[in-house]
Formats: structure tokens, sequence, C-alpha cells
């Protein structure tokens, strides 16, 4: 099984307070939490590529860990969530789709029971590339205000032999959030969609 | 006149591998960022001193964000600078006073002592385009191993009547120093150059 080799992790907050409406009472808050890793099947086609996934979740715990203590150390808070991956141009896009499990098992092991699909986006790109991640409502996909997204990228990743993994979450909707649509206040649940 | 902020965003960044080397302790470096209203927008104003005012107000702010992040006490501070990108409808000279009259003192109180020149850049721009921070030695200029930098950008920031302030702050030089020059620990720290 290949070495978890990290190079980079990056947090990044945003905390928005207005966007030239009503200022919020509480300000919605966004974080990303990047891990930039060496990409063990870059340069070659493997064809067995899965064991890889289960060695990068204690990566996954960390990285999710770290987001919630960036966003102010308590799950109960957190709202909405995301992940992408970013591959180095000496992989392929099949790679990026390792961080599924991983990155989703992590996030709903640190959130409790969180019912809804974990929304992602991938893409092969090189140092400096932008990744817009997807967010939506952690227990009911269909809650209008709460999608969202956040853009991310570091100056100096990926190299084309790396990986950057992507978590993100939201504590609330957006913040001038009145576009109608399935409330947060009026979810079931339990399906992971409404 | 208090800042009108729309949004801070603060980002860390851990370095764990450069050149396949591991480091350790990771370096780390913050950088802080205010999304505010351009009071002058639009127009030319002769006097400067509200931006002035708010300068003092993000040096407090934005200096205690990076510290807080990075998770030290205020002594484990080792460089520090600051930047300003000013939207469309500014002026270059808006961001000079906010960074230069008033902004220094309440930062150094944030990372203690701060003997040097708080190293700095500014430019026109716009909503994804990147600044770069520029980083020196907090207590003294010359120590060679910290001059370094950091990105940040924002893809909905600074908006024409916007400026986007950032402070950066370090507990840490580059990942594999070995230019010479004075180093951290041989550092007088008194004159802010030696």
């Amino acid at each position: 099984m290949p070495d978890v080799v990290v190079r980079k992790i990056a947090t990044v907050i945003e905390e928005v307070f207005h966007e030239g409406g009503p200022r919020a009472n509480v300000p919605q808050k966004r974080g990303a939490v990047v891990a930039v890793i060496s990409n063990p099947y870059a340069g070659a086609y493997v064809e067995d590529i899965q064991p890889f996934m289960e060695d990068l979740k204690p990566l996954g715990l960390e990285m999710a860990q770290k987001l919630i203590d960036a966003l102010g150390g308590d799950a109960s808070v957190i709202e909405g969530y995301g992940k992408g991956s970013i591959v180095g141009t000496a992989g392929e896009l099949e790679h990026g789709a390792l961080w599924h499990a991983p990155g989703g098992y992590a996030m709903r092991e640190l959130l409790g029971d969180a019912k809804a699909i974990v929304p992602s986006t991938k893409k092969v790109g090189a140092a400096g590339v932008r990744l817009d991640v997807p967010i939506t409502h952690i227990n009911a996909s269909y809650v209008r205000g709460h999608f969202d997204a956040m853009e991310v990228g570091m100056n100096d990743a990926p190299r084309a032999n790396e990986l950057a993994f992507v978590l993100v979450m939201s504590t609330g909707a957006r913040v001038h959030d009145r576009a109608g649509g399935l409330s947060a206040n009026d979810i079931k649940g339990e399906d992971g969609l409404r | 006149m208090s800042a009108d902020i729309r949004k801070i965003a603060v980002w860390v960044e851990e370095t764990h591998q450069e050149a396949g080397r591991t480091i350790s302790p990771a370096t780390r470096k913050a950088v802080a960022v205010a999304v505010i209203a351009n009071p002058f927008a639009g127009k030319y104003v002769e006097d400067l001193s509200p931006l002035m005012e708010i300068g003092a107000e993000l040096g407090e702010t934005l200096g205690k964000r990076c510290v807080e992040a990075l998770g030290i006490t205020a002594e484990r501070a080792q460089s520090y600078g600051k930047a300003a990108m000013v939207g469309e409808n500014g002026e270059l000279e808006h961001a000079a006073a906010l960074l230069h009259p008033k902004m220094g003192a309440p930062l150094r109180k944030e990372v203690e002592k701060g003997a040097a020149l708080v190293p700095s850049s500014k430019k026109m721009g716009g909503p994804g385009q990147d600044l770069d921070v520029p980083l020196g030695h907090k207590d003294a200029a010359y120590v060679r191993s910290h001059f370094d930098g950091v990105e940040v950008r924002l893809n909905d920031a600074p908006r024409a009547n916007e400026i986007l302030v950032a402070i950066a702050v370090t507990d840490s030089g580059r990942p594999l120093p070995r230019v010479g020059g004075l180093t951290h620990t041989d550092a007088e720290g008194k004159d802010g150059l030696r």
C-alpha cells in the first residue's frame, strides 16, 4: 500500500458579514482544507488503485477535524459540506475519484449522522488552478439556501506528481438567502434529500 | 469612521515537505484579509484620514486573526507583511492611507515588539486577482531566511467600490533556508534591521 506523503496543508475560512444587503446577525462562515500529497500512481497507468482509498482515511479525518477546529471547534454548527480533488498533470482524473470514500467518510464521522450525499467535483490541473467546490446541506440536499460553493486553490500545487484533496464546510445559508425553496427549518432529514 | 467589512478570510498554510525533505516542525504562514467598502470610491477626496483610522482598526483585527489562526502566543510570531488591493473605482493612494500611517502600531501589539519595518505591497485590481503579500522578519529586517511572500486571492473581491486589505504573519522562515546572511537566532532585534 502506498504511503500518504503530505507536502502541504492549508485551511481557509471566510466570514461573510453582508453582500450589499442587511448585515447578518450571525455571519455565515465557509471553510476549506486542502492537503497536497504525492500521487503514488503518477506517470503510469495502474489498474488497481482502490487500496489507496483505505490509506487516505486517516488523512481525511485529520483534515475534517482541522477544518472543524478552524471554523470554531463546534461540529454542531456545520450545516453544509462538499469535497473535491485536483489531480496534477502526470496523473489521471480517476485518481481524483479516490477521494470519494475517504473524504465523505471523514466528514460524516465527525459531523454525526449526516444524511445527504456530499456534493463533489474534480479536475486535472496545474499549480495555481482553482477548483469551485460545491456545497449543499448536510442532511437534505434540496435545501435551497444552502446551495453554495467555495473556490479554492494554491499557487504552488498540485505539481505534476501530486494530488490536492479538498473538504469544505459551511455554517449556514448564503448570506442574503431569498430564492425560496425548501428551508432548513422544514426538512425531515430522513432520506438525505428533503 | 469604522470599516464597513463585507467579508473576512483567513488562510493558513503549512509546509511539511520541500524538495523531498521533511520539514519538522512544518513552516507556517497565515494571512488574514478584510474586504471593506471604499468610502471614497468614485471621487477625489483630499483628506484621507478616515482611511488611516480604518487602517489602524484593521491592523489590530487582522493581526489578531493571524496569530489566532496560527494558534501561537504573540512572541512566537517571526515575520510579517501587509498589502492592499483597491477596486477599480478607487485610487492607489487609498491603499497607502490604509497601510502606512496607522496600521503598524496596532499590528505590532498583536505580534509583540515588531522593531522592523512591515514590508508592504499595493496595487489596483479586481475580483479574482492575486495579491502577493511580502514577508520579512518582524524584529530584524536583514534576517535572510525570513524574506518570503504569501499569495492571497478571493474570487469575489475587491469589487469596484471595495478594497481588499491583507496582513500576513508567520511563525517560521522559508522551509529550507540556505542562502546565508543574518539568522533568526543571531538577530538582536533592537534597531529593526539586525
